[in-house]
């Protein structure tokens, strides 16, 4: 019994954003993944889904209010396969520019900034943009990805996956044993998204 | 780099896909989920649904729609029409859409704008607007907003209006041009980059599309972010593919792998 709840996917529910793509792309991959804002449950995950789309300070406040600041950080860094996507890969980090700063969960080294202004590119980025260096079965290397994001993560020693925009080489993917984090949206990236996230449910 | 987004658009009509010019003689195309399926597969990178008679009919969107087309395609889609609320918006959201499109009602009401942009944030709200070429003296850019599929003129400039869109926080512009709309003859490019530039959101060019060169256009020289293609995919004259490659080689950046 317990072995059988130690082995569920849930998707972390933070009042971040929409889930019912990720939780749509996972139940297209067999995979019923369990949405919730339980710490308990979060601990008691197999593995551990962190999306979020949103302003940075309130979702670090959300996760402060919810009781889940813990539960992700030891997701994301005892072992157990962790993903976090879009904003869920930019708390990962140590600080971001975004609302006059907001100290993030410092899991992984390095600072999350707004791209500059440059004629031409406008910010967000919005739509498909290539990411270059990720090793993953089944996505050529520079597939490109669905993003939509002002903010970004500089590059840093766990990046493994850049992508260029407004004259900026950012981190798009991140990887740290069973901890991987991505700035794109597998669950809306079409075949090359499915790919990752069953790459994902193979950890 | 960032690509090019080709986005076929899909006017729903009593549960089928269907294609008329400026909104008449319309003809059946097919089942909606079908259709998204073969565009996702075929290469799209994100699809936009219109539910062209629910403004008109009064009646709610199709939700039961939109779960399926969320259930079988992973691409990025937008649902438009019949919008009447925060409410509304909540629905089609929660039902699988990655972005929902306000058009006419924006217009009567633009607090949906910021109310919408608030409550999911402005990546998710569209703004639709129907331009029609106008000496109106109240509008400056020489382009006239109109609503309700073209039927009224509201007096509005539609540079303006785009503007202020923006500001009240549409993440994204369709400029759906009505001297255009479906005449295959090519966007209307003047009123396209006129928005493109007033804006620091995404712009997408729509109405006109008939032939690749007709995209490269929109991207080169209206500086739009994405295009609308409905007719000349429906027919099957063109495939997303042949599209993608003539863009390709006229040095578009295009999504190559799916």
């Amino acid at each position: 019994m317990k072995e059988q709840a130690r082995s569920k996917t849930v998707i972390v529910d933070y009042r971040a954003g929409n889930l019912t793509s990720v939780k749509l792309a996972f139940a297209a991959l067999g995979e019923d993944a369990v949405v919730t804002s339980d710490a308990n449950a979060v601990r008691r995950a197999g593995r551990v889904v962190f999306p979020g789309v949103g302003a940075a300070a309130s979702a670090m406040a959300n996760l402060r209010t919810l009781g889940l600041v813990d539960a992700v950080r030891e997701a994301a860094s005892d072992g157990r396969p962790f993903l976090g996507i879009c904003l869920g890969m930019q708390i990962l980090f140590e600080h971001s520019e975004e609302d006059g700063g907001v100290d993030l969960l410092g899991i992984l080294p390095g600072r999350v900034r707004r791209f500059p202004d440059v004629p031409g590119c406008k910010v967000p980025e919005m739509g498909w943009n290539q990411v270059n260096g990720l090793d993953m079965a089944g996505v050529p290397d520079g597939s490109e990805f669905y993003f939509v994001h002002s903010y970004y993560a500089e590059k840093g020693p766990y990046t493994t996956g850049v992508t260029e925009y407004a004259g900026v080489a950012f981190t798009s993917a991140v990887r740290r044993g069973n901890m991987m984090a991505t700035q794109f949206h597998p669950e809306k990236s079409g075949r090359v998204g499915l790919e990752l996230l069953k790459g994902f449910l193979a950890c | 780099m960032l690509t090019k987004r080709i986005i076929p658009c899909l006017d729903v009509r009593s549960g089928r896909v269907t294609k008329g010019v400026k909104f008449q003689n319309n003809i059946d195309l097919g089942d909606p989920v079908e259709m998204a399926v073969a565009y996702s597969e075929g290469g799209a990178d994100e699809l936009v649904f219109y539910d062209i008679t629910a403004s008109a009919e009064r009646r709610p969107i199709d939700i039961g729609m939109v779960e399926a087309v969320a259930r079988t395609i992973r691409i990025p889609f937008a649902v438009g029409g019949g919008i009447t609320s925060v409410a509304d918006m909540e629905r089609v959201i929660l039902a699988g859409a990655e972005k929902v499109s306000v058009n006419s009602l924006a217009v009567r009401k633009p607090e949906i704008i910021s109310d919408g942009a608030k409550e999911f944030g402005a990546q998710c709200i569209v703004l639709g607007m129907d331009p029609v070429r106008s000496d109106n003296p109240r509008c400056p850019s020489g382009y006239e907003i109109t609503t309700r599929g073209f039927r009224e003129y509201t007096g509005m400039d539609a540079v303006d209006w785009a503007r202020r869109a923006a500001e009240l926080g549409a993440g994204e512009i369709v400029v759906n041009s009505v001297d255009a709309d479906g005449t295959r003859a090519g966007f209307e490019l003047t009123v396209t980059r006129l928005v493109a530039e007033a804006v620091s959101v995404p712009v997408v060019a729509s109405g006109g599309a008939g032939k690749p060169s007709h995209l490269a256009d929109a991207f080169d020289i209206a500086h739009a972010d994405a295009a609308i293609v409905a007719g000349m995919i429906h027919t099957g004259d063109w495939t997303i593919a042949q599209i993608k490659e003539e863009l390709a080689a006229a040095g578009v950046p295009v999504r190559r792998f799916w």
